[in-house]
């Protein structure tokens, strides 16, 4: 019997949840600010999505009801995108150690 | 354009880039390295998608000006934003991936042969289900996020909305949203799916309103899971992996920051979720005692003079902290302090401030090495060693009666242990009670003297006096 694909993609995603879980706990407790705003950038990927219901209108009419949704989650995506990895970006930044001052 | 095959394997290349994003977060060294694989792995799943259409009409031409739209009023908030005001902006960002993954699935629900899934009115039973779950998440994520964006930002009150019922209509409408979507499956109505969208707004906003101010680190947690977990649903439904993964990560790690969060409150998710605590019903008792305890206050000369013959002091910052600004004088007096040759180390509670993390962005904000910043249980063993504590902004957290009294409300939650120093300075406005509602002991102890003041300017005064 053929194995139906959705339990391939259900097993990756299991599988995902075990990797974020370990990944997630050796992240260090004074980057879980920058952990949010990071997790929060890849969860855009669902711009994925919009850009494939955007780009489903017809040459007659590009903005058909369906479309324009796909239009606005783009907009929403691209926001948290550039958003989210710039802010990240600009945190990291700022963790710094201590200088030497040995002499 | 490129085959199917070949965009799966794209997708599953994105979606690696993502995990070595997050494990780059392991150490600040590695850190900025692992925000360039999350960039590039965002880049490779974009331009996958367009390939893959391979439809390169006007409408492409739209989509890159929307792309760019949305971009340009990210990258301008990203530059704007105070440091101070990162748990807001969280909760907004994660506003936006909810409704997102609304939109998405309203537009897969409007016109499923963009998506391979059917046609309108006969959409696949398996699609439907994962695209009205990710539909009913994204819009808990949204409308929840905005109500903690709200309160965050001190437009709504943070004080914990309550009325009778409250449980028990949200168990309603919670089973009512699984009924609806057991309906859409049987009648594939428009009508029922655009109910299930409404009342799980509607759900968003009941959850996160009993949830006061200092929970707050737990409902952005909690958010955060729920944007991963609707970045599933949609996943599933587009048939993607990059968005499987990457909302399988994102979910976890919420709920391993919610786990955390709890944890350092000694308060179960349950009891958080449900809300309502810190609400005040004892403020009478209060009074009574304050009038018959002494308080020893001081000014900044005292602070000054007492940090200045000191050889060791540990700073404990808090919410009061970011809400003065007062991380710049802070460390300017830490400064002073280092050239007297004072050992100066700060320590941070997991739940201080107002999102996982947020003392911790502060801090580096204002240019303090992140090695002299060190977690509850590495430093609470240092606090009998250390001559001054200077508590600044910080209140239920360094609260000794969670260690001696069973019947306070944070009795058994995890605190510094502040009152092992030989004298403890404490930065406040008042002697009002932190969010908990609860009188700290700390303030009557004959080593603390307290600084009645606003943080930053008496950080300000202190510094003057050190001179």
């Amino acid at each position: 019997m053929e194995i139906d694909p959705f339990i391939f993609r259900l097993s990756i995603f299991i599988l995902s949840i075990f990797i974020g879980y370990y990944v997630v706990w050796s992240v260090t407790p004074s980057l879980h600010t920058p952990l949010m705003s990071v997790t929060n950038a890849i969860s855009s990927v669902i711009i994925v999505g919009a850009v494939i219901a955007a780009l489903a209108g017809t040459s007659e009419s590009i903005f058909n009801t369906s479309s324009i949704f796909g239009f606005i989650a783009i907009i929403l995506a691209a926001i948290n995108i550039f958003g989210g990895f710039l802010v990240t970006q600009r945190m990291l930044q700022m963790y710094k150690k201590k200088k030497d001052k040995k002499k | 354009m490129i085959s199917a095959n070949l965009a799966a394997i794209f997708y599953l290349v994105s979606g690696i880039l993502f995990i070595l994003a997050l494990r780059g977060l392991s150490s600040p060294d590695t850190s900025r390295q692992g925000n360039y694989f999350g960039i590039a792995g965002m880049i490779i799943a974009i331009v996958v998608t367009f390939l893959s259409l391979g439809n390169f009409s006007t409408s492409l031409v739209y989509v890159i000006i929307f792309l760019i739209i949305g971009g340009a009023i990210g990258a301008f908030i990203a530059f704007k934003i105070p440091m101070t005001a990162m748990p807001e902006l969280v909760a907004g960002f994660h506003s936006l991936v909810g409704l997102a993954a609304v939109f998405v699935a309203i537009a897969a629900f409007l016109n499923p042969a963009a998506f391979n899934l059917g046609n309108v009115g006969d959409i696949k039973l398996a699609s439907l289900i994962e695209m009205s779950i990710g539909a009913a998440v994204g819009a808990i994520t949204f409308s929840g996020s905005i109500i903690a964006f709200l309160k965050l930002r001190g437009i709504m009150s943070g004080a914990p909305i309550t009325f009778s019922g409250q449980h028990i209509l949200n168990l309603i409408l919670g089973i009512g949203i699984f009924v609806l979507i057991f309906y859409l499956c049987k009648t594939q109505s428009t009508n029922i799916f655009w109910t299930v969208i409404i009342i799980s707004f509607l759900v968003g906003v009941l959850l996160i309103i009993p949830i006061g101010g200092a929970d707050m680190p737990v409902v952005i947690s909690m958010l955060n899971s729920y944007s991963g977990w609707a970045a599933a649903g949609i996943g599933f439904t587009l048939e993607n992996t990059a968005l499987i993964i990457t909302g399988a990560l994102v979910g976890s790690s919420g709920a391993i920051l919610s786990y955390i969060m709890c944890k350092a409150m000694n308060r179960s998710f349950v009891s958080v979720i449900l809300g309502g605590f810190g609400a005040d019903n004892s403020a009478d008792d209060r009074k009574e005692k304050k009038d018959q305890k002494p308080v020893k206050s001081g000014n900044a000369e005292d602070a000054a003079f007492l940090m200045k013959n000191a050889s060791s002091v540990i700073i404990v910052p808090g919410y009061g902290m970011a809400v003065a600004q007062a991380q710049h004088a802070l460390r300017e007096m830490v400064d002073k302090l280092k050239k007297n040759d004072i050992k100066v180390t700060y320590a941070i509670h997991p739940v201080a401030g107002r999102m996982p993390g947020h003392m911790n962005v502060l801090l580096a904000e204002a240019n303090v090495p992140y090695d002299e910043v060190f977690e509850l249980e590495d430093i609470n063993n240092d606090f009998a060693n250390s001559d001054v504590a200077f508590v600044i902004g910080a209140n239920d957290v360094t609260n000794p009666v969670a260690k001696t009294d069973p019947k306070s409300p944070i009795f058994g939650m995890p605190v510094l242990d502040v009152e092992k120093c030989k004298s403890v300075l404490f930065v406040k406005r008042s002697l009002s009670p932190g969010y908990a509602g609860i009188d700290n002991e700390l303030f009557y102890k004959d080593n603390t003297l307290m600084l009645f003041a606003d943080a930053k300017k008496m950080t300000e005064d202190i510094v003057k006096n050190l001179d």
